[in-house]
């Protein structure tokens, strides 16, 4: 989950995360480089006394600030095409799970082999026991075995919403009428929060994303044990 | 999945017996038996949908609407034959995976009613 003042990216949970947190760090040193060097010339040419009238042309310049931002470009997109060519990789999922809007609460389906099916509602302020996350909390998180590609169909009942887990590196919009699909894989056991990303109402910034990623064995356990108390 | 109703050839028999049946259709019906052995072991492997070539993109909408139409008339083909309708229950595992308990639930009113839009 994000902490107070947090500036960078949640730690990543899953292999594409881990490489769009790696992207970003060089892309954003690409940045950094950029504008300071760009700073430097600009208080260089401010500062200075040497003034030239006369300077028409320089084929020489002309290249270097031709050719190297064309460099530079090429430097950024060839990590960003790798990524997104990852991202877009066939894996045959183990795991379908359905995440389907509602105003204003999550419900996931398991019907891969019997039907489960259960409502997410965010935990009320006044509820949580100490250690817990304000408006992060849910009553049933969405429980997945780490380190298997799980498939996620995004709907929505009513309104758009969008369903996010930013340590998974995942975001999808929940559209009525239509099945969103995306997958991501939990690399360790942990529990991850996302918050839903669209606007959809009154209680749009109350209905969160809960994602429990635990050992397989733990995960039938969890199923089992759902199956018979819903 | 193979058209497996379509198979055989279709030839006129005018005996039901199983050595009619075989004298008629032959080899066709081991071919068929085979495919039809390999289908519930696939059944019974299944884990999830696997991907389909069909549907690669991120709109899954058709890949579930598909397979609620195909396992109909897989079943109203079968049926109509008069052959086993268990190799249906591929088509069924699939949208049972894919679609939302919702969808699933009015298109089988929509289906008891007949007034359901697909063409099953």
């Amino acid at each position: 989950m994000a902490t107070p003042l947090q500036l960078g990216f949640q730690d990543a949970a899953s292999p594409v995360m881990e490489e769009l947190v790696h992207f970003h760090d060089h892309a954003l040193m690409v940045v950094y480089l950029i504008s300071s060097f760009v700073l430097y010339i600009i208080i260089t040419l401010v500062m200075m006394k040497l003034t030239n009238k006369h300077a028409h042309d320089s084929q020489e310049i002309e290249i270097v600030w031709t050719v190297l931002p064309a460099i530079i470009l090429i430097v950024v997109a060839l990590p960003s095409l790798r990524i997104l060519y990852l991202m877009d990789e066939i894996n045959n999922p183990h795991l379908t799970v359905k995440a389907i809007g509602h105003q204003w609460y999550w419900s996931y389906e398991y019907t891969d082999y019997k039907d489960l099916s259960f409502d997410s509602y965010m935990t009320p302020t006044q509820d949580l026991t100490p250690g817990q996350f304000r408006l992060l909390e849910v009553d049933h998180r969405m429980v997945v075995p780490t380190e298997s590609p799980i498939r996620v169909l995004i709907t929505a009942d009513d309104v758009i919403h969008s369903w996010t887990v930013p340590s998974m590196g995942v975001k999808m919009d929940a559209v009525p009428g239509r099945l969103n699909q995306t997958t991501f894989i939990p690399s360790r056991p942990g529990v991850y929060y996302g918050q839903c990303s669209e606007i959809c109402g009154a209680n749009h910034s109350f209905m969160p994303i809960v994602i429990e990623a635990v050992p397989l064995k733990h995960f039938e356990d969890w199923s089992t044990s759902m199956l018979e108390f819903t | 999945m193979e058209k497996v109703a379509s198979e055989c050839p279709a030839r006129r028999v005018t005996k039901l017996r199983a050595t009619a049946l075989r004298r008629a259709f032959g080899a066709c019906v081991d071919r068929l038996a085979e495919k039809m052995a390999d289908m519930t072991e696939k059944i019974q492997n299944y884990r999830t949908a696997p991907f389909d070539a069909r549907f690669p993109n991120t709109n899954q909408t058709r890949n579930c609407y598909q397979n609620y139409l195909d396992y109909h008339r897989c079943n109203k083909a079968l049926a109509a034959k008069g052959l086993d309708v268990s190799p249906c229950d591929w088509y069924q595992r699939v949208f049972k995976s894919l679609c939302p308990v919702g969808w699933v639930e009015k298109w089988n009113d929509q289906v008891e009613n007949g007034t359901f839009a697909g063409r099953v």
